[in-house]
């Protein structure tokens, strides 16, 4: 007996759909439980996308957490196992406030994570699938790209402490150029100095368009090996099909105590804010004990409501 | 077709004829009816009025593609939106007032109340004095009058509701102006169209 795909609504038609395509990619299933001890999310809590995680303390005594991440679990839930390439996706509810109105509420994630030796191909490999996944939830999506380590180093290149290095970077989400003047004259630093920062911020669109420049400018700044990463991950599309969906914009961010090298989100019209995050982070791995790499995606299926029902089905 | 939230009132005019020079006109928008929505197809834009604190919750709902919020509305309420631009209008400080001859006693919790709880729990979290908040939702220049607190944080224009009130700045806590923001998934999808808008706006504000 077959399942019939009307007894499915959209966001379980698409949740099957990307675990087929990941396992057809060679990934196998992560399967984690409900709870989680607390210790690991107080820890790490700026890597949570929201505040708050829902506890209760266990018959034994230990404080639970009801799941508001995957990642991290993961993480901690694998073995380093140095000189290998491990592919896992999951499917699993998590918990967050969605806002501080609404209180926590249980959203669907679906997604990807690579952790070993991670090399081009590795990460050509993730892009690919973050933009098949799009793809399967709407023709019409855009996958921008940005390159972490490169923002950092022309935020680096002004930034005279922490404070000021976290406000540029918020900067860089918001596109907020005015901004950037406006946090240099508070620092006494020249509103020239933060020139190169400001061009690479307004250079986005598709990667054909701004690579070069992209290229040019990270060699006058002494960032060209991050130029060189970030080109190579747009490249893997080069004469595909998803070519055209491509964006480079280096508001595509994410914490850099976590984050490193090539990040990503993805967007779908008609729906409000990215349904796709995902990224390099080597850092969480660091902070986590792990000597590994690593790199993945999430897609938020509650996002994907709002589409029409159904989204693609085809191959 | 770009979707637009204006604030409502006095800015919101101001920053409509911005617009207008822009090369976005919607002359149907000024004349005094109940319509709420306004199109213009031959410019691509489509125009509402919404109360201004709620215009950062259109544009991050993606109900509106751009809009014009003020930086206090922005910094309370942290949006998801992308900011483009500072339009150098509606300017104005978040600032602390007191009554005159007002000293702080760092030995006491300090009352303040205000309309904008997390602008003042930053401020005062970065200078690691204690508070209690006391969150009002308008008339704050009458809290410190009647003892409800020591001081207030708002919005300063001009200070002469302070002054009448026998209250004064003691200190600015950051300067105020109205603010181009879009939806960030809107922003992917229409990019042609919201960049020629900043930049006509951009424009405008660097002839003002």
């Amino acid at each position: 007996m077959q399942i019939e795909e009307r007894v499915m609504d959209s966001q379980e038609r698409i949740g099957f759909l990307l675990r087929s395509l990941y396992a057809g990619y060679g990934y196998s299933r992560y399967r984690m439980g409900k709870f989680e001890e607390y210790d690991l999310y107080s820890r790490n809590k700026d890597f949570l996308f929201s505040e708050g995680v829902i506890t209760f303390t266990d018959t034994n005594g230990r404080l639970m957490a009801l799941k508001p991440d995957v990642t991290l679990s993961i993480v901690k839930n694998t073995r380093d196992l140095p000189g290998t390439l491990r592919k896992m996706y999951y499917h699993e509810n998590v918990y967050r406030v969605a806002s501080a109105e609404d209180g926590f509420r249980e959203m669907t994630q679906v997604g990807v994570e690579c952790m070993g030796e991670i090399d081009s191909s590795c990460i050509a490999e993730i892009l690919m699938l973050a933009a098949e996944s799009l793809r399967l939830c709407s023709e019409e999506y855009v996958l921008e790209i940005s390159h972490l380590g490169m923002l950092g180093a022309f935020v680096d290149a002004i930034a005279s402490d922490e404070k000021m290095r976290e406000e540029l970077l918020q900067c860089a989400v918001e596109k907020n150029l005015h901004g950037i003047s406006r946090i240099c004259a508070d620092y006494g630093k020249a509103e020239s100095a933060a020139e190169p920062l400001r061009q690479l911020l307004s250079l986005y669109g598709s990667p054909k368009n701004v690579m070069p420049k992209i290229r040019r400018l990270a060699e006058e700044n002494g960032a060209a090996e991050y130029a060189e990463e970030l080109a190579q991950a747009a490249a893997s599309f080069a004469g595909k099909e998803t070519e055209d969906k491509i964006r480079i914009d280096f508001s595509a961010s994410g914490d850099v105590k976590y984050y490193n090298g090539i990040a990503f989100k993805g967007f779908i019209s008609g729906i409000p804010d990215s349904v796709l995050s995902g990224g390099q982070y080597d850092r969480l791995m660091r902070r986590m004990g792990r000597r590994d790499r690593a790199v993945g995606f999430a897609v938020f299926l509650n996002m994907l409501e709002r589409l029409a029902e159904g989204g693609r089905t085809d191959d | 077709m770009i979707n637009v939230a204006l604030p409502k009132g006095r800015l919101g005019e101001k920053v409509y004829a911005m617009f207008e020079k822009a090369g976005f006109p919607c002359p149907a928008l000024l004349e005094n009816s109940r319509k709420l929505i306004f199109d213009n197809e031959e410019a691509g834009v489509r125009y509402f009025w919404v109360k201004p604190s709620d215009v950062a919750i259109y544009v991050e709902r993606g109900a509106a593609d751009v809009g014009v919020a003020g930086k206090d509305i922005l910094m309370e309420y942290r949006p998801e939106v992308y900011e483009l631009l500072d339009l150098n209008v509606g300017k104005c400080r978040m600032a602390v007032a007191a009554p005159e001859q007002f000293r702080d006693n760092p030995d006491r919790t300090l009352r303040v109340a205000t309309k904008f709880s997390r602008i003042a729990r930053d401020f005062y979290t970065s200078r690691g004095r204690d508070i209690d908040i006391i969150h009002l939702n308008g008339s704050i220049e009458i809290a410190p009058i009647l003892g409800l607190s020591d001081v207030i944080v708002d919005i300063v224009e001009t200070g002469t509701t302070l002054r009448e009130n026998h209250l004064e700045v003691i200190e600015t806590i950051m300067p105020i102006s109205a603010r181009l923001i879009a939806n960030k998934s809107g922003f992917k999808f229409k990019t042609a169209q919201i960049e020629r808008l900043a930049e006509g706006i951009r424009k405008e504000v660097e002839q003002q």
